[in-house]
């Protein structure tokens, strides 16, 4: 088993096929669209390979320290370039082709005209830990 | 085995080990052991006396405890020999646990974390799970916790504010893992109420029955939220309500106004409505003018701005909003609302969609968009 997280993001992906913000679809589209989600999410927890996932505010900050004795120095609200992450799941499957598969999957998500959105998400493993038998 | 029996049990069983000498942090553990140990042996073997077995256990327990530590010479006094059963405990043990666990040393994530395990009952597992926490990071705050009060005098009188913002942040938090929160907060303010007389304590017991009896109708099968007005009214705890108001009733009569009353007040405004068309929003006004004197808080002022937008229509509500900092939380979302009640559906739309963005949970966020969407959706037909 290998963990990936499939990351959504408000800016920085290429934009989706289907690309219409949600406050311009009906709420019914709103609706399936929240429906698919869940439904996802559920059934990854029933095949056993839901880790976790979390959505995130819009809003955001870059802190870095700046010395002993100092307060940490802050750079933000994030500038409009800047990649925006809107989401996560993490998911722990059997294989790379696995976690492609889930995240196109959760991309067809419908949307505007309950059609999908073709969202790009990225995938991205992670570093595992050692394994106990090396040799 | 009935866990209610069991968890009703713990805030008197922890003050007898206190009052037989125990401190504070070593006896909530034995507590917590004993709770464990019935819940494996009394379905096979229930006692006769439930709370003379978990005082024997959690006692025994702390003495292993105890005897087991590097300190254990200068506790061998205490621990020589197994006490007679001391006194009942008075209501006031409980009291005091209650002001223990809600110390103003405390940060709140500590105080209610330490209040549903001492006074509580719960499993440090339990809780960690409603507070979507690993369960070694919430043992780890309640024992820090524990260290944090472990030099307060049992017998120092404590604030009663100080606890009632606790239970009330407990209730806010709603319920998920498999413990409901909100009926547990319920359940420890009203365990307060039979310990002390206090107008504010009745105000805030009042406010967690008016606000529960609207759960089931607070969202729709999907998980979205169903605000207020749209709320079927046929689905509302009527026992709850009737519970609620006469509680504030007789709190009210005794002239000590508080937060907590007044805002059960409006609550129980809104109970006594048979329809959202009928609810007596002039009153309300008076009610958020009441709440204003009484907290100054910037969050009154905007839900006043709301029910002056009813009362007297939503030029006058905007009015009354206008005069708010715009960066307060919600301040967008109730600009949006008023707008729409002026028939602005274009800047109802706009607003409602900025809300959502600057919305600080889920449900709040995708209910504004939901929201933005439905006027959206309108103006296109």
């Amino acid at each position: 088993m290998a963990k990936y997280l499939l990351l959504k993001h408000y800016r920085g992906a290429p934009a989706p096929v289907n690309d219409v913000p949600m406050d311009q679809w009906t709420p019914e589209e709103i609706s399936a669209h929240m429906q698919y989600m869940h439904d996802f999410a559920a059934r990854l927890e029933k095949t056993g390979e839901f880790v976790d996932g979390q959505a995130l505010a819009p809003e955001g900050t870059f802190v870095r320290y700046d010395g002993e004795g100092r307060p940490p120095v802050t750079d933000g609200p994030f500038a409009e370039t800047k990649d925006l992450i809107a989401g996560w799941m993490v998911i722990d499957v059997d294989s790379y082709e696995r976690a492609v598969e889930l995240a196109g999957e959760l991309s067809a998500a419908p949307g505007a005209g309950g059609k999908p959105i073709h969202e790009w998400l990225e995938v991205r493993p992670f570093l595992a830990a050692p394994p106990t038998i090396t040799e | 085995m009935n866990e209610a029996l069991l968890r009703s049990l713990t805030p008197s069983v922890l003050a007898i080990l206190v009052r037989r000498g125990a401190d504070f942090a070593a006896a909530e553990d034995a507590v917590q052991d004993a709770l464990v140990e019935a819940v494996r042996v009394w379905p096979a073997d229930p006692p006769r006396d439930a709370k003379g077995w978990l005082v024997t256990v959690a006692w025994r327990r702390f003495l292993d405890a105890t005897r087991a530590e590097a300190a254990r010479r200068r506790r061998e006094d205490l621990v020589d020999e197994e006490p007679a059963p001391g006194p009942v405990p008075s209501v006031d043990d409980t009291l005091q646990l209650y002001f223990l666990c809600a110390h103003p040393s405390l940060t709140p994530s500590s105080a209610v974390a330490l209040t549903l395990r001492a006074v509580g009952g719960l499993t440090t597992r339990q809780i960690a799970q409603a507070y979507l926490v690993p369960e070694a990071t919430m043992a780890q705050r309640i024992s820090r916790a524990k260290r944090t009060v472990s030099g307060v005098r049992f017998d120092q009188p404590g604030d009663v504010a100080t606890v009632l913002r606790v239970l009330y942040l407990v209730f806010n938090e709603g319920y998920s893992g498999d413990v409901d929160l909100a009926a547990e907060a319920i359940r420890l303010t009203r365990r307060l109420a039979a310990a002390i007389d206090h107008p504010e304590v009745a105000g805030l017991l009042a406010l967690m029955l008016l606000h529960h009896a609207r759960r089931a109708s607070r969202t729709a099968p999907d998980g979205s939220l169903v605000p207020l007005a749209e709320q079927d009214r046929g689905r509302w705890d009527t026992g709850s309500i009737a519970e609620g108001v006469e509680i504030l009733q007789a709190a009210l009569a005794r002239d000590r106004l508080g937060e907590f009353q007044a805002q059960a007040a409006i609550a129980a405004l809104h109970a006594d409505a048979p329809t959202a068309e009928e609810t007596d929003w002039v009153q309300i006004v008076e009610w958020y003018d009441e709440l204003t004197g009484l907290t100054d808080s910037p969050v009154v002022r905007l839900n006043r701005a709301v029910a002056v937008g009813e009362a007297d229509g939503p030029r006058a509500g905007l009015a009354a909003l206008s005069a708010l900092d715009d960066s307060l939380p919600r301040h967008t979302a109730v600009a949006a609302y008023l707008h729409e009640r002026d028939g602005d559906l274009a800047t109802a739309a706009r607003l409602y969609a900025e809300a959502a963005r600057k919305a600080h949970d889920l449900a709040e966020r995708d209910h504004l968009t939901r929201q933005a969407a439905r006027l959206n959706t309108r103006r296109r037909r």
